[in-house]
């Protein structure tokens, strides 16, 4: 089966870590993996798109997930949340954490941030939603919100605790380990 | 061993495996990875050069001196690059040299779509395009062989889907190549013309030979499918064609230039209708043309974009159309300056003063975006100095008066000083701002000659800038902290006034690197009256709500800027 998986989110947000612990499972669990990442420009306070293809069945080409396509979408964000909208699968699931960030137009007054940004979610697909960066700074920082939100998406991915574990040793930094653990559990326990 | 490596990645562990001893570039989005990762690899020596003119000249001096060597850049900088590249493909190498490009259909962080492969053949190089990682890394060592058999530098040319990709690469050891011996061959590398009319004979000869030989290039390869439709592709588009149409016939072109006659003819007539599907320019669809090939793919895609599985099976498989992207009244998130960013107060001051700004490339480029709205022009590295001369010699000083170029510290050493040295030599009347925030900043903070150290993290000489304008003859050269509003508007006032040339410095490390430890700050509602004047910096922190001005605390770094601006002393940090 192939999982396409959407990250979306702010630039900075932390959405390179998401991916690449996504990636590093697929691999190691013997799956075939395509992420395409977000660098440069973008990066500085943009909306990022991350896309992340993992199959343990067929070869995979496309680094691209499109319309229609996406198993699930992990946002870091609102509005980023019903911006992705679209990538989503007819049966797909958003799971979307509810901090909000102000996009520069809304700032300087030019758009209006949309109040019903969760209605809109559960009107049009299956969510979970949660409180991600709060949930994260009772962890230690609420910079492992991205952590959080990979150990709620866990458990829609045929991977053990144990292999999730590795993969977060794997690709955080080693003073961080225990503080992204705890951020795992709380998320894949939700 | 099994890696997921991004394709910059894989690019760098091609070059460890083939041999490679020289690297330098230049970084520049989607391409920068590539040298960072060669640092990594303590048996190449690698290097950030100043531009990518420099970097080519590096690796090209490398090469003919016996070692194996590449460049690195994204698509415009071979445009710096070009001219030693051009006369690089006529006297050759000694040992190969692989310059990597890296183009950016769709501009997700570049000013155009030019596409490499249109170098390629002006040049007369062989040009190279991977599909994934694992080609990433195959392809180097293929290209440096083809570099020393064919004694040509090498395109190896990337696309931002291959550059930023993650896909599965097997790794393998190093060859350890020895150096060559270098023998002085004047009627080879002095391109005198009397030498290059020779060489220029050789490029069309081997040329031929090349392109004779391409049709048994493993490389290219024909994967026959269902013989109606048949697909000639390259790069990420092979990766579409192959989920989008998976039952066609494809010649999957890995060379690209020069293109194999032999293998297009046996593949077209091989098939009913032939589609030529490619990122960009239709390059090979002009080439397949050209020979009296009949064959589409640019009419149904256009030039503009990036392709995609979808917009492959829309278009070439009658797939139904899938909708737009958008979606209704969501306000954009463009990027913007971050929260304690320096540029922000250059750009108060500049939009304060109303001054028409040549700006550059670089973080400050997003100056250009409300509220801060404060660009003129961007064109590429270095034209915000060429480009305030020219508006000042159209019309004259009233004019100059009124004008500024703001560029980078990086962007200065890469290609601002020539400029600077042009109007100091012509006598112009101009305000040039160096926005020195001490590390080249959009492409994720590498070094450069102004920093002090070198792409290993090693103290290196420091430019001194202010030494360095003035011994070009600026007279008037003023350091000033862009936090410190007043007096960089008092700066600005009178630098911009004088009837002559002068360079302010607007100096303050990237918020990024410095890491503020400084408690976030707070408004005070009693004290605020709602005046909006901070709203004018465009901090990501600052937001107005139904309850007044609030600071998002997970976002600012306490810089402080809004408290400076803040005229009833309502924004500061609690308890103060």
């Amino acid at each position: 089966m192939t999982h396409n998986i959407v990250i979306v989110g702010v630039g900075g947000q932390g959405t390179l870590l998401a991916s690449k612990i996504l990636g590093y499972i697929g691999l190691e669990n013997g799956c075939d993996v395509r992420v395409s990442e977000v660098h440069g420009m973008s990066q500085r306070g943009g909306s990022v798109v991350t896309y992340v293809r993992i199959s343990d069945t067929d070869k995979l080409y496309s680094t691209i997930v499109e319309q229609k396509q996406a198993d699930i979408v992990l946002a870091f964000e609102s509005l980023e949340a019903v911006r992705a909208l679209p990538y989503l699968k007819d049966n797909g699931t958003m799971i979307v954490n509810t901090q909000e960030l102000m996009p520069m137009p809304v700032i300087t007054g030019a758009a209006k941030y949309p109040s019903d940004c969760l209605f809109r979610l559960h009107e049009a697909c299956k969510v979970i939603e949660l409180d991600a960066t709060s949930i994260a700074a009772e962890c230690g920082t609420f910079k492992a919100a991205n952590v959080v939100l990979i150990g709620v998406l866990a458990k829609s991915l045929p991977f053990t605790l144990e292999q999730w574990m590795n993969a977060i040793e794997a690709n955080v930094k080693p003073k961080f380990i225990d503080i992204n653990k705890s951020a795992f559990m709380r998320g894949y326990q939700l | 061993m099994k890696q997921l490596l991004l394709g910059n990645e894989a690019i760098a562990r091609g070059a460890y495996e083939a041999g490679v001893r020289v690297a330098s570039a230049y970084p520049g989005t989607p391409s920068t990875e590539i040298n960072e990762n060669v640092a990594n690899y303590p048996e190449i020596y690698a290097e950030w050069a100043p531009n990518e003119k420099v970097a080519v000249e590096v690796a090209l001096g490398a090469a003919v001196a016996g070692a194996r060597s590449m460049a690195c850049m994204k698509h415009v900088g071979l445009n710096v690059a070009a001219d030693p590249f051009y006369t690089a493909t006529y006297t050759g190498v000694n040992a190969g040299m692989v310059v990597i490009v890296a183009d950016d259909p769709g501009m997700h962080s570049s000013q155009n779509e030019q596409d490499t492969r249109m170098h390629a053949r002006a040049s007369h190089a062989p040009c190279l395009d991977p599909s994934d990682s694992q080609e990433c890394k195959d392809f180097m060592r293929i290209a440096l062989e083809l570099s020393e058999e064919y004694d040509t530098p090498v395109i190896l040319r990337l696309t931002t889907r291959i550059a930023h990709a993650r896909t599965i690469v097997e790794l393998g050891e190093r060859t350890d190549i020895p150096l060559r011996d270098y023998n002085r061959d004047i009627k080879k590398y002095v391109s005198m013309p009397a030498n290059m009319k020779g060489r220029h004979l050789f490029v069309e000869d081997r040329e031929e030979r090349l392109s004779e030989a391409a049709a048994n290039l493993s490389i290219n390869r024909i994967e026959w499918g269902d013989r109606r439709v048949g697909v000639i592709t390259c790069g990420a588009a092979y990766n579409y064609v192959k989920e989008a149409l998976p039952n066609a016939s494809v010649l999957k072109l890995g060379l690209v230039y020069p293109i194999s006659r032999k293998l297009v003819e046996e593949f077209a007539a091989g098939v009913e209708e032939l589609y030529v599907i490619e990122d960009m320019e239709p390059f090979i669809e002009d080439t397949v043309k050209a020979w009296g090939i009949p064959c589409s793919g640019k009419n149904k895609t256009g030039v503009q974009g990036e392709l995609f599985a979808r917009k492959v099976a829309e278009k070439f498989a009658d797939a139904e159309a899938a909708g737009p992207m958008s979606t209704e009244g969501i306000p954009n998130r463009p990027p913007v300056l971050c929260p304690g960013c320096p540029h922000r107060g250059l750009y108060y001051v500049l939009g304060k003063l109303k001054l028409t700004v040549c700006s550059d490339i670089g973080c400050y480029t997003l100056g250009a975006l409300p509220p801060l709205s404060g660009v003129d022009t961007c064109i590429c590295m270095g034209a915000s100095i060429g480009m305030a001369h020219g508006f000042e010699k159209a019309r004259g000083k009233d004019q100059a008066h009124k004008t500024v170029g703001v560029l980078g510290d990086s962007t200065f050493c890469h290609s601002g000083m020539t400029g600077l040295l042009n109007m100091a030599y012509n006598s112009a009347i101009g305000t040039i701002i160096i926005a020195d925030n001490s590390i080249t900043g959009m492409t994720g903070h590498q070094h450069n000659p102004a920093t002090g150290f070198d792409i290993y993290g090693n103290p290196a000489p420091q430019l001194n800038l202010e030494k360095l304008c003035e011994a070009m003859g600026v007279k008037h050269v003023v350091v000033v902290d862009p936090f410190d509003l007043k007096e960089l508007e008092r700066v600005i006032r009178e630098e911009t006034a004088r009837d002559e040339l002068s360079v302010v410095i607007s100096r303050r490390p990237c918020a990024l690197i410095i890491k503020q430890t400084n408690k976030p700050f707070v408004c005070d509602k009693n004290k605020c009256k709602n005046c909006n004047m901070c709203m004018k910096l465009g901090c990501p922190a600052i937001r107005k709500t139904e309850n007044g001005i609030e600071i998002d605390h997970s976002q600012c770094v306490g810089c402080g800027l809004c408290a400076n601006i803040c005229p009833f002393g309502a924004l500061g940090t609690k308890g103060e």
